[in-house]
């Protein structure tokens, strides 16, 4: 039997807020433990929560940036549940009315094989603000368990996909482009170590051709792209064996383990929780008023999408390339800012994400922290461009570049990188190579194509691949004929 | 003593006739020779009180005193109280010392207002008799066979046997007015978020609120404008400006509309309770008022409504004592669930888990659209009455309490008959509306009558201008319960 894949994705991002969501205590991550935990976080008797306006901004900007609806009137209400890293008992999260509902989020699933990315549009069902819980700590102390509440109360945004994604690949493609976004609008600092952006994978599989789903699986707590892969392609391959073996898969929720690469059970649907939700009485429902969407509208900057438009446009770049350079706000300035320095979009283009991109990642390096910054690798562009370098001495100039030793015409000069321009002293070369093999003349004569290849091989490296390529072509070709 | 008003004492502070710290001293004597019998404190602790007495008088000589600088005040044990028990009459916070103060605390403090103690309550503010504390019962000063009424009975018997000169309460369903009525004192809850719920433990969050408890409406306004102030740490508080509720209190009353629900002098309604409440509606009458009849229908269904949403609420809110930070911890425990079992079970009286155990249910899949939803609904038209009858009248009058104090265990075995005592007071917290209770008579063994005003929103002042006008007329409110001549007493 043939069977399809259905995935959805939640997502919980922390907002990159100063202080918690209902009180006024640090969040900054990695402090000595409990030293980030107010009266209001430990849930002393007696406190009471307050909104932070700047977590409700985080969330009018994602919606805004999705093409949400924003609901003027949200509310928060209690999930009732008891765990020691939960201090009040229950958590405070939005259920019915959720401050974003709807929305789309456009992604490229890259190519397998030979065959073309493919872009597709996956729809949101919402996103809504609650707080985070403490955390345990299970291996600190000997028979016994640690609670550190620093975290407890930090602003989460929960971003609920459609179950529209059908392969890991395009759940991988999904939750990459969320992660661009939210970075991007600077809601969230996308710091999947510490935890900032975490996915939850729903996942079934049904026979293809079936329209109901089958049941799901909950992956739990997923943060990083490659565990996210590894564990729904395990989960799919399991949920197949099973049905396939004559099993049923029963609902429930899983953890993946790096370890194994294997998904085992947490709880089954029997073991969920009734969470007793309701609205908390301690907050009033948050009104959002057209002035306030509007201002935040104002200061979001141009969103990815539109960016990649831009960027096939004026650029010439493909549709899959404009997504890669607009993978982060800083790598999609950095791309822009070299293309105009040098008027060479396509040309940019390769170099950002080829000698570039592989630069960094081998140096394990961010784009901000790139030691050949947009203005030079325009600089050395331009130098391809107007005919100074090929592309292999380029490469020997970026080289320099990466090292510090000075910019491009500098390199060129002291290097000695500069290609023959002087037509005298390459038909100098030419005339030389041609004299010392005349075996390949005759070769060639005798219509062997190689030995052309082998003459412009010869004269590259007795100009010590200074030549110009097609300069070389040229004259050889006139010379023999 | 002979004139205990706020505004005596004051004034009497104000001379330099006595200071802070003697006055709080005469109190602390007489707490510690009536307070044995009575049972209206959890804890005293003199060192503090006269060290905060002498605080205020320090403010005084630097001339710094306020107008009710030097007073001292008995606070209810559910407001969190730096550096004192808060215990909220609960074994399972019999050893927490709060690190903080209430919002209600932190005015009293900056007004230079010393605190003679934390009074008994019902557990976790859930009780109509105080007989739910883990304390011990707290007794009826006019017959200590009889109950105080609750959750506040601490607070309204300690004002009824001047062990101080006035106390807060808080009161979710009643707990304010029914055990002022039941202890022949004043008392007045405000309209819901004029006074900052911060650090008052909470029992439900959308019907709790605190208030003033003394012998006059008078005492309760100057009390009012230290309680009320907007609080930016309760979302939930109102941010408005600055009343004086002392402002009316001399108004005549010629033309005001008093709306007598017929829905309160229905089957019930004890017959001596019926009587003092006409009496005074007549006193009212001859003060200039005119009364018009009026409905509020869906009142009678106050009671299940409120017993669906106060204990879906306290549910939740009673979830953080789970042994985990703070409180009581069981001593022996299994594992993880095994310890909130116990903890639970052993910290918390069977009222407090009846209602926790109500509130589960009602908000439990399944049950919640049926329940809670539809409770929430009811509560919508009960607000709605009001409203309509607001715009025929100024004020609504009944009486507080369906009786007088009842016998200590007389109604402890039954939770529904407890709850009845109730009927007249939840409406006006399902409301968000001010009301108050004030003595208007007695029965015939001797103990106090309550009759209750419920006012429009924000409408503290004229209340209290009603209830002040009330009292220049009679004296029920300055009448003492015969506890003899204790010691700390002066002429």
């Amino acid at each position: 039997m043939k069977w399809e894949t259905v995935i959805g994705l939640e997502v919980h991002t922390q907002l990159a807020t100063k202080s918690k969501i209902f009180s006024g205590s640090s969040t900054a991550f990695g402090a000595a433990p409990n030293t980030q935990a107010s009266a209001v976080d430990i849930a002393l008797p007696g406190v009471l929560p307050v909104l932070n306006k700047g977590a409700v901004e985080c969330a009018i900007r994602f919606g805004l940036a999705i093409g949400a609806n924003l609901n003027r009137v949200n509310v928060f209400d209690r999930k009732n549940y008891f765990y020691p890293d939960l201090p009040k008992g229950y958590q405070i999260s939005q259920l019915a009315k959720p401050i974003v509902e709807g929305g789309a989020l456009k992604i490229i699933v890259p190519s397998t094989g030979s065959g073309q990315s493919e872009e597709r549009v996956i729809h949101l069902t919402r996103a809504h603000l609650e707080e985070d819980a403490g955390k345990s700590l299970h291996e600190d102390f000997h028979g016994m368990t640690g609670i550190d509440l620093n975290r407890a109360g930090t602003p989460l945004l929960e971003i609920v996909s459609e179950p529209e994604m059908r392969s890991s690949a395009e759940a991988v493609a999904y939750a990459r482009a969320l992660h661009a976004l939210v970075t991007w609008i600077g809601i969230c600092d996308g710091n999947m170590q510490e935890g900032s952006f975490r996915v939850d994978a729903n996942v079934s599989v049904r026979p293809v051709g079936q329209t109901e789903f089958g049941t799901r699986r909950e992956i739990k707590n997923l943060n990083s792209f490659r565990f996210l892969q590894q564990a729904i392609d395990y989960e799919v391959r399991w949920q197949i064996e099973t049905l396939e073996d004559g099993g049923r898969v029963t609902q429930a929720t899983v953890l993946f383990d790096p370890d194994t690469g294997e998904t085992r059970m947490m709880r089954s649907k029997e073991e969920a929780h009734d969470y007793r939700y309701f609205p908390d009485p301690d907050l009033l429902p948050v009104r959002l008023d057209e002035d306030w969407i509007a201002a935040v509208r104002a200061t979001l900057p141009e969103l990815p999408a539109a960016m990649q438009a831009r960027f096939q446009r004026d650029y010439g770049v493909s549709a899959y390339d404009a997504t890669v350079l607009t993978g982060s706000r800083a790598l999609a300035d950095y791309f822009e800012a070299a293309a105009k320095a040098c008027g060479q979009g396509k040309l940019a283009a390769n170099w950002v994400m080829g000698e570039l991109s592989a630069a960094l990642n081998k140096a394990e390096l961010d784009i901000a922290q790139s030691p050949v910054s947009s203005a030079q690798l325009g600089a050395l562009i331009a130098r391809i461009q107007d005919g100074t370098l090929s592309g292999k001495l380029a490469r020997q100039v970026f080289e320099g570049l990466w090292e510090g030793a000075g910019e491009v015409d500098a390199i060129i000069e002291a290097r000695g990188l500069r290609q023959m321009s002087d037509s005298g002293e390459l038909e100098k070369i030419v005339d030389d190579v041609l004299a010392a093999n005349p075996k390949s003349v005759e070769e060639f004569r005798a219509g062997k194509e190689k030995a052309f290849n082998a003459l412009v091989g010869q004269v590259m490296k007795a100009s010590r691949g200074k030549a110009n390529p097609a300069q070389v072509n040229d004259l050889l070709k006139a010379k023999l004929q | 003593m002979s004139d205990t008003s706020l505004s005596s004492l004051a004034a009497q502070l104000a001379a330099r006739q006595v200071s802070s710290r003697e006055l709080a001293q005469t109190y602390l004597d007489r707490i510690a020779a009536l307070n044995p019998a009575i049972n209206a404190f959890i804890t005293v602790d003199a060192e503090k009180t006269l060290a905060e007495a002498a605080a205020a008088d320090a403010l005084r000589a630097a001339g710094q005193a306020g107008p009710l600088t030097g007073v001292p005040v008995a606070h209810k044990d559910i407001f969190c109280t730096d550096g004192w028990l808060t215990t909220c009459g609960s074994k399972m916070l019999h050893n927490f010392v709060a690190p903080y103060d209430a919002h209600v605390i932190r005015r009293f403090k900056a007004a230079g207002m010393p605190s003679l103690g934390k009074t008994n309550m019902d557990e976790f503010a859930m009780g109509s008799s105080n007989e739910t504390s883990y304390f011990g019962a707290v007794k009826n000063p006019w017959n200590p066979a009889c109950v105080p009424g609750g959750s506040s009975g601490g607070a309204a018997a300690c004002v009824a046997a001047r062990m101080a000169p006035a106390a807060t309460g808080t009161d979710t369903g009643g707990s304010i007015r029914q055990p002022a009525a039941l202890c022949g004192i004043t008392g007045l809850k405000p309209t819901y978020g004029l006074v900052s719920r911060y650090g008052m433990i909470a029992f439900a969050s959308s019907l709790d609120q605190a208030g003033p408890m003394a012998p006059s409406a008078e005492d309760c306004a100057l009390l009012l404008n230290v309680m009320t102030g907007f609080d930016p740490s309760d979302s939930t508080s109102l941010d408005r400006e600055k009343e004086d509720y002392t402002r009316d209190l001399n108004l005549p009353l010629a033309g005001l509309r008093v709306g007598l629900p017929r829905e309160f002098f229905a089957e019930g309604l004890n017959n001596e309770v019926a009587a003092a409440v006409d009496a005074a509606v007549a006193e009212l009458k001859k003060l200039g008022a005119t009364t018009v009849g009026i409905s509020l229908a869906n009142s009678k269904l106050a009671i299940p409504v409120y017993y669906v949403l106060a204990p879906a609420e306290a549910s939740s809110n009673l979830s953080r004592f789970d042994g985990v930070r703070y409180g009581y911890r069981a001593p022996e425990y299994a594992n993880l669930d095994d310890m909130y079992c116990k903890t639970r079970a052993q910290g918390f009286g069977a009222e407090v888990k009846r209602r926790i155990l109500i509130g589960a249910y009602v908000l439990s899949h399944g049950y919640y659209d049926a329940y809670y939803l539809q409770a929430q609904k009811i509560r919508r038209l009960i607000a709605d009455d009001f409203n309509a009858a607001f715009k025929v009248c100024d004020v609504i009058l009944g009486p507080t309490a369906p009786g007088t104090a009842f016998r200590l265990g007389e109604k402890s075995g039954d939770p529904v008959e407890m709850y009845l005592n109730d009927l007249y007071t939840i409406p006006a917290n399902l409301a968000g509306l001010p009301g108050m209770s004030l003595p208007c008579g007695f029965d015939s063994k001797g103990l106090p009558i309550g009759l209750q005003l419920v006012g429009n929103y924000f409408s503290e002042a004229k209340m209290l201008n009603v209830a002040h006008q009330y009292q220049r007329a009679t004296d029920w409110h300055m009448r003492l319960p015969p506890l003899g001549e204790a010691p700390g007493a002066r002429g």
